[in-house]
Parts: C-alpha cells; sequence; structure tokens
C-alpha cells in the first residue's frame, strides 16, 4: 500500500481525532485519552509502516501483523482501519451501540475486518503477537509482527512471561510498542503502582530498546518504526517506549487520567472538534 | 475387576490415557505439518517428548508460564497453526481461564487445549493438583468443545480427531494406568454418544475413567438380574442430547458417573437435558461439593464414591424411584 508523506499524515491524525471524539460522544462511552495519545502512532503504522493488505484475511500470509493489546483504546484503531479502507467510514456511527462490529473492545465474533483477536482485558496482547511471530518464522513469512500494550498494562504478569519468553526463543520479527503515558484510571502510575524504570527492565529481559521520547511528533514516530525495523533479525526483539501525552490534540482532555473514560458532552465535542481543525461537516 | 465378573469388555493390559494423548499427537503431527505443541515444563508429565524429538521447529517449551501459553497458542493458530499446549488440567483450565476465555474461545482460535491429571486419580499429589471443576469451567464458555475420553486408544483417537476439527477444544485426559477396553481403531465422533453395552432398566452415562467403572458396574448389575445401559459420553460439550434422550426414554432412569464435582460437570448437563424433555429419576455419581487429597487412584474412588460398587448402589436407587 502507499505511503502517505509526513503532511498527509499529519492531516490524517487530525481527522482520527476527530472520528474519536465523535465516536465517544455519539455513544457517550468509551476511551477517549490513551486514543488521542496514540494517534501518531497508529497513523503512522497503518499508512506508513505496515505492509497490510485491506482485503483482510484472518491469517494475513505475507502481510504485517498489528494486534491491539489494550484493548480499550478500540476507537483510534476502528478510525485507523476504516480510512485504511478495511470498512466503510459509516460504520465508525455505530461504535458501542447495539447490533455492531465495533464493539467496545475489539472482537473477532462480530467479524470487523482488520481485526485478528479479542482484546480488552489487560496483558494477553503480547503473548498472542508473539505466538504470531512465531508462527511467521515456522513458514519462512518475513511478515513483522507489531503488538501495543499501555503502560499501565505493564502490572499484568502475564506480560513478564511474555517478555521472558521473546528473547529466549529469539524472536526477532517483532516489534513491540508500549504507551507511556504515565496515567490509568486510578491515577498516575507511578501512584498507583510504580512501573520504576521500564527501559532498563525490558532491557534485562533480552529486548533491544529504544525510546520515542516524541510520540505526539508525527516525523518522530515514523522515524523511530523506520529505526526499529532495522534492528529486525538479529536474535532479539525490540520494544519502542513510545512517550506520549494522554489526550493529545484536545486542551482539555491532556495530560489526566480523568479523560481515560469519560466521553465529552456537547460543548466539550464542539470544543474539541474546533481545536482538531475542524473543516468536515460529518465523519 | 472382580475375576469371576463377567464384562462385556475386556482388557489385556493397562496404560495411561496422557500417553495415548503423546501418541495421538505425535500421529497428528506427521499427518499435518501445522500441528505445534507447546508445553509448561511438563514434556514428560504430558508425553510430548516424542513430539518434541521428531518436531523440534514445531515444538515449543513455554517454561512454567501458563498465560503466556494460551496467548502464544492464540497466536500462532492466527497465521492457520494448530497449537495443542500442554500442561495439568488445573494449570489448563482455572489458572487461565481468562486468557482462554478471550484469546481463545471469544477469539474462536483452534487452539486444542490438552489438560493432563485430571480428577482424583491422580493420587498422592492431592488436592491442589486433582481438579474436579475442569468441565464445568470449559463447558460454560461459549465455542468451546469439551472431550474427556476413556482409555489409552479413545484418547489417542480423540487427540488425532481434534487435530482434524477447526475450533477451540478443551481434552481431558489422567496419570493412572487404566485398562485398554476400546478397540485401537476406533473412529473418534465428537459429540457422538458410545452406547457400549445395550439393556433396558437403567442408563449408566459415564465419561473419563469411570467408563470402565461403568462397564464393571454394568456386570455386577447383571449377576444380580439388572439389566443397565452403558452409554460413553466421551465428548460433554456438545453433548449427544439425542442419545441421551433416546435411551432414558427406554430405561425410564440413569446415573451419571464422572471424575469430577457434581456441579457443572456431565450430570448437570444430563440433568437439563432430562429436565427440559423428559424428566426421569437420575443419581449422580461424583465429588460432592469437596476437594481432593492425597492417595491411591483406587483408595479415593472408593472413598469419594465414584468406584463401580458406588455406581451399583445409585442405579439400584435409580430403578427404585421409577
Amino acid at each position: 500500500m502507499e505511503k502517505l508523506s509526513t503532511e498527509q499524515l499529519k492531516k490524517t491524525a487530525s481527522q482520527v481525532r476527530r472520528d474519536i471524539v465523535r465516536m465517544v460522544h455519539d455513544v457517550q462511552s468509551g476511551h477517549p485519552g490513551a486514543s488521542l495519545g496514540c494517534t501518531e502512532f497508529f497513523v503512522a503504522l497503518y499508512f506508513n509502516q505496515l505492509n497490510h493488505n485491506k482485503d483482510f484475511s484472518i491469517e494475513g500470509k505475507g502481510e504485517d501483523l498489528f494486534f491491539l493489546s489494550n484493548g480499550h483504546i478500540s476507537p483510534v484503531w476502528y478510525s485507523v482501519l476504516a480510512r485504511s479502507g478495511y470498512f466503510n467510514i459509516d460504520e465508525l456511527k455505530t461504535f458501542r451501540k447495539i447490533n455492531s462490529r465495533l464493539q467496545g473492545h475489539p472482537a473477532t465474533e462480530e467479524g470487523l475486518p482488520g481485526i485478528r483477536i479479542a482484546s480488552g482485558s489487560l496483558g494477553q496482547g503480547l503473548s498472542v503477537a508473539i505466538g504470531a511471530a512465531q508462527a511467521k518464522k515456522i513458514d519462512g513469512d518475513d511478515g513483522v509482527v507489531y503488538a501495543l500494550m499501555g503502560d499501565g498494562e505493564q502490572q499484568e504478569g502475564q506480560i513478564w512471561e511474555a517478555a521472558m519468553y521473546a528473547p529466549h526463543h529469539k524472536v526477532d520479527n517483532l516489534i513491540a510498542t508500549i504507551d507511556f503515558n504515565g496515567q490509568q484510571i486510578d491515577g498516575p502510575t507511578d501512584a498507583v503502582m510504580n512501573l520504576k524504570d521500564l527501559k532498563a527492565k525490558w532491557e534485562a529481559f533480552g529486548w533491544e530498546v529504544i525510546d520515542t521520547l516524541k510520540g505526539n511528533d508525527m516525523e518522530s514516530v515514523v522515524s523511530s518504526l523506520e529505526y526499529a525495523r532495522t534492528l529486525l533479525g538479529k536474535g532479539k526483539p525490540v520494544l519502542n517506549l513510545l512517550h506520549t501525552d494522554m489526550g493529545y490534540g484536545v486542551d482539555f482532555m491532556v495530560g489526566t487520567h480523568k479523560w481515560h473514560g469519560v466521553a465529552p458532552n456537547d460543548e466539550q465535542l464542539k470544543d474539541a472538534l474546533g481545536q482538531l481543525e475542524e473543516t468536515l461537516g460529518d465523519y | 475387576m472382580e475375576k469371576t465378573l463377567d464384562t462385556k469388555f475386556t482388557y489385556t493390559e493397562k496404560s495411561d490415557t496422557r500417553s495415548g494423548f503423546g501418541d495421538g499427537l505425535l500421529e497428528a503431527g506427521r499427518k499435518n505439518p501445522n500441528v505445534v505443541g507447546l508445553c509448561a515444563d511438563l514434556i514428560g508429565s504430558l508425553k510430548m517428548g516424542a513430539f518434541q524429538k521428531e518436531f523440534p521447529e514445531r515444538f515449543f517449551q513455554v517454561g512454567i508460564a501458563e498465560a503466556n501459553m494460551m496467548g502464544l497458542a492464540a497466536g500462532m493458530s492466527i497465521n492457520g497453526k494448530i497449537p495443542f499446549t500442554g500442561t495439568f488440567a488445573n494449570f489448563s483450565t482455572g489458572r487461565v481461564y481468562d486468557q482462554i476465555r478471550q484469546s481463545i474461545a471469544y477469539s474462536e482460535k483452534n487452539v486444542k487445549i490438552c489438560a493432563s491429571h485430571a480428577g482424583l486419580t491422580l493420587g498422592e499429589d492431592g488436592a491442589t493438583h486433582q481438579i474436579l471443576e475442569d468441565l464445568g469451567m470449559m463447558k460454560m464458555l461459549p465455542n468451546m468443545t469439551v472431550i474427556n475420553p476413556c482409555d489409552y486408544n479413545q484418547t489417542k483417537a480423540a487427540t488425532m480427531a481434534i487435530a482434524d476439527y477447526h475450533g477451540p477444544v478443551y481434552l481431558r485426559f489422567g496419570r493412572p494406568k487404566w485398562p485398554i477396553f476400546t478397540p485401537a481403531d476406533q473412529k473418534f465422533e465428537i459429540g457422538k454418544a458410545w452406547k457400549m453395552i445395550e439393556g433396558k432398566d437403567v442408563t449408566i452415562f459415564a465419561t473419563g475413567h469411570l467408563v470402565w467403572e461403568a462397564v464393571v458396574a454394568e456386570a455386577m448389575l447383571r449377576e444380580e438380574g439388572i439389566n443397565a445401559e452403558v452409554i460413553n459420553i466421551h465428548t460433554i460439550k456438545p453433548l449427544d442430547t439425542e442419545a441421551i434422550l433416546e435411551s432414558v426414554a427406554k430405561t425410564g432412569c440413569c446415573v451419571t458417573a464422572e471424575e469430577h464435582q457434581y456441579n457443572g460437570g456431565l450430570g448437570d448437563s444430563v440433568a437439563q437435558t432430562l429436565v427440559r424433555n423428559n424428566p426421569a429419576p437420575q443419581e449422580f455419581i461424583g465429588v460432592d461439593d469437596s476437594f481432593g487429597e492425597s492417595g491411591k487412584p483406587m483408595e479415593l474412588l472408593d472413598k469419594y464414591g465414584l468406584d463401580a460398587n458406588n455406581i451399583v448402589k445409585a442405579a439400584k436407587k435409580a430403578i427404585s424411584r421409577k
């Protein structure tokens, strides 16, 4: 698929952010904070980095695969999938509503193209991604497997089972990213359950760790994703510590856990859309 | 088994059902290159060593990390692999229920969860390892198929059959050497009950190791002039309700026998089927809301009321309630 330029990526990111706030506002339910924080990552991945096919097959042979572990940030993923051509953009209006394929947390049962496994219960996605990466290796498939986790999610024990496993088995066709925004539902991660030095921890487990300090700067995100790919095939899995601001792009949502899972009201939506360079009348 | 007892099935040797799994996995692996094995530090216990030796590139030692194993298996299945996970039944279910629920059952992944050392017949290790709730947990999960074969041959046949079936499966087996009394060349049909012995007075629905106890119980009952029908319910879910209703319509009462809690197991499934369609007296052979304990397998089956003698008593009671 054709790679978008940085300018096109930035415009797409604004559109995706508008989708996010509209979707969550429309149903008065969902998780806007980290969705907005991860928008550059998703847009850069899907419109610039991922070798993928919008004629979706669950197996994704010969393609790069992406797995979302922190499934609550489904709005950003749904928007990016729709805008990549996996399904009609109009369907975003059904988010979290009855009879929708856009479940609150991603599901395969509903058959939404682009989604290969359910997520929402935290801690499971990295294991799945590693399994998919190993299966590619068995098949001699040189597709790359990506996974995104939350930083609060690092408190789950399964993450560390997976962290230990991948370097031991030399799973070096895998790029895992942690959305390092420092917030979780009950407050800052430092206050809820301090993660201490995540970089040192992952390095100690045997991962190649890179920091993306400007996780909401498109140039920076694209170059870090490009760099991550150069580290593959050397016997180690790659971890990208993506420093983001929760709620980025909407001033009253930035940098606070309070917008983790809260929907904007009508007034707040108008304000948010104004800030997001509103140019289109609808989705 | 008493020497004088005239059972309709006989055996000349014993083997463990887990060996049936190990040998079935090896055969399945030879037949289908997509079959992969994962094990959480119990390769010897699960008898997965032969598969590992023959297919090292398709075998993954996971270490003592069962949650990760379930996720890995789900991920491998996405690319078209047919993963067989191996650990004890307790760690295959209760420990990883949420991983199975989200990443395997809800996601409809083609993962085979293979669980050894289930039930009281694990013996001396005691209650921490003798899970008696696993069938219930697994059968409650939508999309999950639940299989509990009765001897070495049936376990081997079941292992090969689930490799050819697309969808999540829970396969339960055990540790003790047990009579081999079903044929080596049997066809294993998922979801199809097997009427092993015809009878007219009472039906004994048995699963797993207790199918043999049911065969012994039938001979004991016959000596007293009672004709019991014995049906092997190797597939707990989907349940062969047609076979169950047809048999009970004829015999008028039944006993369910399983190495599991009353709650949530085969007995519950049969009771629900009968209540909804054709209520009839039913007696339950199983563990009554209790954990197990250390002991020899047959001592434990006796103490907890799960052996042939108890099946005989239950059958008579069911008949008296008609």
